[in-house]
């Protein structure tokens, strides 16, 4: 999955879950902790054996990674002018405010208040560490990386499960197979004109803070100056600012979901609407994923190149041009929603003058063209994993299939919680007037409520060539939020000077 | 056709009124963000002919930015402004207002400066209403009878449609549109649906927007040896101006936000107002002027079937100058979340975003009017965010539809009325039902 680039870029300051999705490392163990005592927390963060993102050779036995709340950072001392440069969002937290909860369709069900953790004050996670060890392993690794102050310094909230389904997810079709290709060498030339078309290729400013975004701007972080914090001067330098130290750099927002999946209500429900036919539910299913099981896609591969994606990676390799009713991959399907493969302008225009009628808004096609564009802006790299007993859908359509505890625990890394995660969720999956689909939210992950006058939005249409769309009515919820927060995943130096932050008071400033 | 129009009706709040009628209008709420059709004080549902409407209190709350400029701010007195689209004239919708709502509106309108009951309420009203630099419809002529008997249209055809596929299959679109054609001309007949035929389109309007259609590109025509005279000084200036302007880099409050956002993603729709003091100087004022004569050009003889520019989620807009052309105060209603407004425009039409607002204080630096600007993406957002004012009553005549939807519903009975060139035609039609 990883190229090894000639780039100077510095991953030694990075975490490794930005760069690797430690896949070989097929056991894990996420953990929610509470910082108990600020002193001893720091000092076992001292010494914390956390991965970075260099690649020598060999690919490590064991990884750990560490990302903090807002709370956490300031249980840790963190000084509040320094956090206070941190977005809205991940001050506010996940389930800070009601607005929130509703855009991210955190409501009925799925809202905060029924959450296992995350959805108050002391349900809050300060510290989120995530562990991975080759299998079996987990348990040494997890007793090592504890080390001796740990006990002392955290309380643990929770210990969320996780468990090797293979490649695939709880529903049983193979997950995790696209994602934004960071452009750590800085080959692609970030101009908001030049790029018409889809590209996989990523401004490395969209998931890591200090680096120049899509729109080549900085987005805006905690900076502190040298001058009245002596402790930053371990901190890299902001390269916007060259003045300040970048607390930031080399760090991400990690978003963290807890999204239970109830297979057998999933599978049982389309076996149903599918007549009981074995191969109709299989369509029905890889309609609504919008991929098969196995993860080939509903369609045929892209007829260019896709930058950021090697042509024989069939998996990959395809956009939504040639299918622009959905007739082969439905427009409300899971996949086709998360990333729907828009580039900046509605379609590779020709000379001068129709690429200007286009930016005014003429020469489009069909109605439902340009609805949703610029897909660039809108990426997440994913890293979460599943958890609960597999349950494979030949098992799961039986009546008397086991119930059990079986989910995802969804993780992406975005530097823009509200343009990428909070975008993504609220106007791409649990829309449902998601480019210009009526009464349908997202198949798979959102609830079902209806609109404020009553429009019902429990439906999934599937274009069909003869004209009308086939409708599946009445989808039950098939996901249920159990917990989420967001956390900041530090570089290796600021993990560094928030383990040499005084204990007591601020410092001056 | 009916051609729409729009009002606005402004007046300053009498000092220490202000929280008694915010008190009053929120009571006019249904639930947070959503004014209740039927409340006393104005039944919005009880006028047909009302699209949207709002009031909205203008407060002054990013007055001090000016001092970036070295001008000391002026003061300002909130105001109160009750603005709306409406089908048809806007004499005979005041008429109605003040047939339908007096008591009510007395009511509010007392908290504002020199209001009494012995005014006669439609004149007013009239005396107190502005008129926009710049509007935006988003489709000329469709109207709230017809949106809703669009609406009506749509649901009779997506029911019946499922329950003959199950009956007769997919397959034969001929069929299939002749069953719903009927099934269609059985509802009108019992009373059901009603598709109302297009009003003929008032003389007066027709000649008035004739002689703007052509009388405004035949001014500029005579007045272009000037501009090409002045063109030089002109880009010598805006580029000095350009490059001086002070960056006004302003993060806004979390609390002012959440205030926000609290009223917001309530409906499909969302309303946004924002309020904001003009970059000093008369070339600034003279430039947005030309610029909002444009734009209001532009949104009334091109942009009318649907869009603006690239943009197919606003409803309604409209630019209008303030304290004798010092502030200028912009509101819309567009479909989907703040967020997904503001990157769509950005992506999308960030170029013109520039146009429209570039003359504003707190915009973000552009180039060439037109470049940068709204793509310094952070910046802009923060600007929006921190000129924008809340709506304290939001009135929305359509709940739960988007622009696109309307324009499908319009589409679909298209499609009933007038026979498809062949079964391809046919079969897209059945799609979109």
């Amino acid at each position: 999955m990883t190229t090894t680039y000639s780039s100077d870029f510095p991953f030694d300051d990075l975490q490794g879950l930005l760069r690797f999705g430690h896949r070989h490392l097929k056991d894990s163990c996420f953990l929610l902790l509470r910082v108990a005592d600020a002193k001893a927390a720091k000092q076992w963060l001292a010494d914390a054996p956390v991965s970075s993102a260099i690649q020598n050779g060999s690919r490590p036995k064991t990884a750990l990674q560490i990302a903090f709340s807002v709370a956490g950072l300031r249980a840790l001392g963190l000084r509040e002018s320094v956090i206070g440069d941190f977005s809205d969002e991940f001050i506010s937290g996940m389930a800070g405010h009601e607005s929130r909860s509703r855009r991210l369709g955190d409501v009925d069900g799925n809202s905060p208040e029924y959450w296992a953790w995350g959805g108050g004050e002391q349900q809050t996670p300060h510290v989120l560490l995530l562990l991975y060890a080759e299998a079996g392993k987990i348990a040494p690794w997890r007793k090592k990386a504890q080390g001796k102050p740990f006990a002392e310094a955290f309380e643990l909230l929770a210990e969320l499960p996780t468990d090797d389904l293979g490649a695939i997810e709880p529903f049983g079709f193979v997950d995790g197979i696209s994602q934004p290709e960071l452009d750590w060498a800085g080959t692609q030339a970030i101009d908001s004109h030049g790029r018409d078309g889809f590209s996989n290729l990523l401004a490395v400013g969209e998931v890591v803070l200090g680096y120049r975004n899509e729109y080549g701007q900085y987005t805006v972080r905690p900076l502190i100056d040298p001058m009245h914090d002596p402790g930053a001067a371990l901190l890299p330098a902001a390269e916007d600012r060259p003045g300040l130290k970048d607390f930031a750099r080399n760090g991400s927002y990690l978003v963290l979901r807890q999204l239970g999946q109830d297979v057998p209500g999933f599978w049982q429900f389309i076996d149903k609407a599918s007549g009981g036919d074995a191969t109709q539910r299989e369509q029905l299913a890889a309609a609504m994923v919008g991929r098969q099981r196995d993860g080939r896609p509903l369609l045929p591969p892209a007829a260019a190149e896709i930058p950021g994606i090697p042509a024989d990676d069939s998996l990959n390799s395809f956009n939504y041009l040639s299918d622009p009713a959905g007739m082969r991959c439905p427009i409300g399907a899971h996949v086709r929603r998360a990333n729907p493969r828009s580039g900046d302008m509605p379609s590779a225009s020709g000379c001068i003058f129709s690429r200007l009628l286009k930016i005014l808004g003429f020469g489009l096609n069909r109605h439902d063209q340009d609805l949703i564009a610029s897909t660039r802006f809108h990426r997440l790299l994913r890293r979460g994993r599943p958890y609960g007993p597999l349950l494979t859908p030949e098992q799961a359509v039986k009546a008397d299939a086991p119930a059990a505890e079986r989910g995802l625990q969804f993780i992406c890394l975005v530097a823009n919680i509200s343009r990428q995660f909070e975008f993504v969720q609220n106007a791409w999956m649990v829309n449902s007037k998601f480019a210009g689909l009526q009464q349908e939210r997202d198949p798979l992950l959102a609830h079902r409520q209806p609109l404020n006058d009553g429009t019902p939005t429990d439906q999934f249409h599937r274009p069909d060539p003869a004209g009308p769309v086939q409708t599946v009515a009445h989808l039950p919820q098939f996901i249920s939020v159990r917990g989420g927060a967001y956390f900041f995943m530090p570089g290796l130096s600021a993990i560094r000077y928030l383990a040499a932050l005084p204990t007591q008071g601020d410092q001056p400033s | 056709m009916t051609p729409q129009s729009t009002f606005m009706i402004v007046a300053p709040v009498r000092g220490g009124e202000l929280q008694k009628l915010r008190a009053l209008l929120a009571g006019m709420n249904k639930s947070v963000g959503l004014a209740d059709p039927d409340n006393e004080l104005l039944p919005f549902g009880a006028f047909e002919r009302l699209h949207m409407a709002r009031f909205v209190i203008v407060e002054s709350i990013t007055g001090d930015e000016i001092k970036a400029y070295g001008k000391q701010p002026r003061p300002w007195q909130p105001v109160l402004a009750f603005l709306g689209d409406i089908d048809g004239d806007r004499l005979a919708f005041f008429a109605e207002l003040a047939r339908k709502a007096e008591a009510g509106l007395q009511q509010i309108f007392a908290h504002c400066e020199g209001f009494t009951k012995a005014f006669d309420l439609l004149s007013w009203m009239l005396a107190h209403n502005i008129e926009p630099a710049a509007n935006y419809v988003n489709w000329l002529g469709r109207t709230v009878k017809q949106v809703r008997e669009e609406a009506a249209l749509h649901r009779c055809l997506t029911e019946y449609l499922q329950q003959i596929v199950v009956e007769s299959g997919r397959d034969n679109p001929r069929v299939l549109r002749q069953k719903l054609l009927s099934h269609v001309e059985m509802q009108k007949h019992a009373g059901l649906l009603k598709l109302s035929p297009e009003e003929p389109t008032p003389l007066a309007w027709r000649i008035r927007n004739g002689l703007h259609k052509i009388g405004i590109p035949l001014v500029l025509l005579l007045l272009s040896p000037v501009f090409l005279i002045l063109a030089p000084f002109f880009a010598l200036r805006l580029r000095l101006l350009e490059r001086s302007d002070p960056e006004l880099f302003i993060r806004p409050s979390r609390e002012h936000i959440e205030a926000l956002a609290y009223l917001e993603d309530r409906d499909v729709s969302n309303q946004f107002n924002v309020f904001g003091d003009i970059k000093p100087g008369l070339f600034r004022l003279l430039l947005f002027k030309l610029l909002m004569l444009l734009t209001d050009y532009v949104a009334r003889h091109i942009y009318k079937r649907g869009f603006l520019t690239r943009i197919r989620s606003i409803h309604f807009a409209r630019w209008v100058f303030m304290d004798n052309n010092r502030r200028a105060f912009f509101a819309s209603n567009y479909d989907g979340s703040h967020e997904s407004y503001m990157d769509d425009f950005i992506n999308k039409a960030g170029w013109g975003l520039n146009l429209a607002f570039g003359n504003a204080v707190g915009y973000p630096t552009t180039r060439w009017l037109v470049k940068q600007g709204a793509e310094r993406e952070q910046q802009f957002k923060y600007t929006q965010r921190r000129h924008q004012l809340p709506s304290q009553v939001w009135y929305k005549a359509y709940p739960d539809l988007t622009a696109v939807d309307l324009a499908r519903n319009s589409r679909i009975r298209k499609g009933v009325e007038i026979r498809q060139a062949d079964d391809q035609a046919i079969r897209d039609w059945l799609g979109e039902i």
